[in-house]
């Protein structure tokens, strides 16, 4: 598990060009093989692991919970809200935006908004964020998103009672369970 | 009638809310829940409010069942995994309490033990949308049936005034989506500000999804004034009503803060799609009667 604990981190990566490298990186055939076969190899796992913690951590104070969620938040990471809340704000946001917990620091969930709502995507943040997997802290996200098991973390908010439930466990994704690379 | 009931049939509801001692004694809850009973239709029971130890939620919430008054368990986030989380509502459920509460959660930060370890390992969405599942579907998240479900009434908190603003109606959209039945809001100073986050509320029709409770407080002293004013995460008291309030001789401020209330409340009940008022007096119950009548909200409780 991880030792640092959740502090609320503003993007050093500009949201335009954030949303843009979302559009060039998203899953395709070839960034899937590839990113198969990075798996398949012990080491270059690690490697492209640790690059990613490394990218991450700096553009976005990442802490590798493995279940990314920032393409849906702005790209402001929501683990950084000292309640690791994935589903919006707590009703204890300063009236000046500020979090509750670090007064001195921005509300994730506020800068996650105006970034969304920056570049039209303000929509993502009615998504319904599942309970995330704690058994997948360290893993890469990226390989884990070009490989399709992050399809189930998030449902469109349908407004209806019929969605699926709740659980990763039950629904349709791999989760077949693979030893952390790098201890989180 | 029970708050289900009274909402179902279009009464204007009342709750209110009992924070449970610290000690082992059921005795203060059992007290507050007589002198509430012929006023409200349910009562909230905290759970460990702003991260300090007190007695149970669902303990409590069997007190004032005991005293004849029906509870609305408070249930956070903060204390406890998805394991234990679900076992309690079972656990509630079995012994009769109905009405849950869900809500994230003050951090331990703002506690008597700030040193504990946060758990939050779902939020408050995720909270309800697994208690719906537990009674909808019948099932725990790991997907293992439960016989038999249990049977509640599920609410949720959300606060009109806190930012991102353009976002707050939204939020209660996805707690109703996740499976919120009723809502309870933060203390409503500013009823303006209110009615245009109500108008967001319906122009979603969450109005016509979920039960809007307005929350009401009623300031008893400068100090308390002062300390909501500055204190109290996610209150906003605007300058207007804080001119009022001070604007008495401090012996005044009580009865001024009642007054307030039982105007909030009419204002409140004025506005289209508010189901009723949550009044937010803990340690101050004896001020309920006197804000009601005051707010000509006189309902039939049913001989109780």
């Amino acid at each position: 598990m991880t030792t640092r604990p959740p502090v609320p981190a503003r993007p050093r990566l500009g949201a335009r060009l954030a949303y843009r490298l979302q559009r060039a990186l998203r899953p395709r055939i070839g960034v899937g093989w590839l990113s198969a076969r990075i798996e398949a190899s012990g080491l270059a796992r690690a490697l492209f692991t640790g690059a990613e913690r490394q990218t991450k951590q700096d553009l976005f104070g990442c802490r590798m919970c493995g279940q990314c969620a920032l393409p849906v938040t702005g790209y402001v990471c929501p683990m950084g809200c000292p309640k690791e809340m994935r589903n919006g704000p707590c009703g204890g946001v300063g009236a000046d935006g500020s979090c509750e917990v670090y007064p001195e620091l921005r509300c994730v969930w506020v800068e996650a908004y105006d970034r969304a709502a920056s570049q039209g995507r303000a929509a993502d943040l009615r998504l319904l964020h599942r309970p995330i997997d704690h058994r997948r802290w360290g893993e890469s996200s990226w390989l884990n998103y070009w490989q399709g098991r992050d399809e189930g973390l998030w449902v469109v908010e349908s407004g209806d009672t019929e969605h699926e439930g709740p659980s990763t466990n039950s629904s349709s994704i791999d989760h077949r369970y693979r030893p952390r690379v790098l201890g989180g | 009638m029970s708050l289900r009931d009274r909402l179902a049939s279009g009464g204007f509801a009342v709750t209110a809310e009992i924070s449970p001692p610290r000690g082992a004694d059921t005795g203060p809850i059992k007290a507050t829940a007589a002198q509430l009973r012929d006023w409200v239709d349910a009562v909230n029971v905290t759970d460990n409010q702003g991260s300090n130890v007190r007695l149970a939620s669902w303990a409590g919430s069997l007190a004032a069942m005991a005293a004849g008054l029906e509870p609305v368990m408070q249930m956070t986030c903060r204390d406890r995994n998805r394991i234990a989380l679900q076992s309690d509502l079972l656990g509630a459920s079995a012994l009769g309490i109905r009405n849950v509460l869900v809500m994230t959660g003050d951090h331990p930060k703002f506690g008597d033990h700030p040193e504990a370890k946060p758990v939050f390992d779902l939020d408050s969405v995720q909270l309800l949308w697994t208690l719906r599942h537990m009674r909808d579907q019948g099932a725990v998240l790991s997907g293992r049936p439960l016989n038999p479900p249990p049977d509640c009434f599920l609410g949720a908190v959300e606060n009109p005034f806190a930012p991102p603003a353009a976002f707050r109606a939204e939020r209660l959209a996805k707690k109703v989506a996740a499976g919120a039945q009723f809502v309870q809001t933060q203390f409503v100073f500013d009823t303006g500000a209110f009615g245009r986050w109500m108008a967001q509320v319906r122009d979603l029709g969450l109005h016509e999804r979920c039960y809007i409770l307005a929350g009401v407080g009623a300031v008893r002293s400068r100090r308390a004034l002062d300390f909501m004013r500055d204190k109290v995460p996610g209150v906003q008291v605007p300058d207007d009503v804080y001119r009022r309030l001070r604007g008495v001789p401090a012996d005044q401020t009580a009865a001024e803060g009642a007054r307030l209330a039982a105007e909030t409340i009419q204002q409140l009940a004025a506005i289209d799609g508010v189901a009723g008022v949550h009044l937010l007096v803990a340690g101050n119950e004896q001020a309920v009667p006197g804000i009601l009548d005051g707010a000509g909200v006189r309902v039939d409780r049913d001989g109780r």
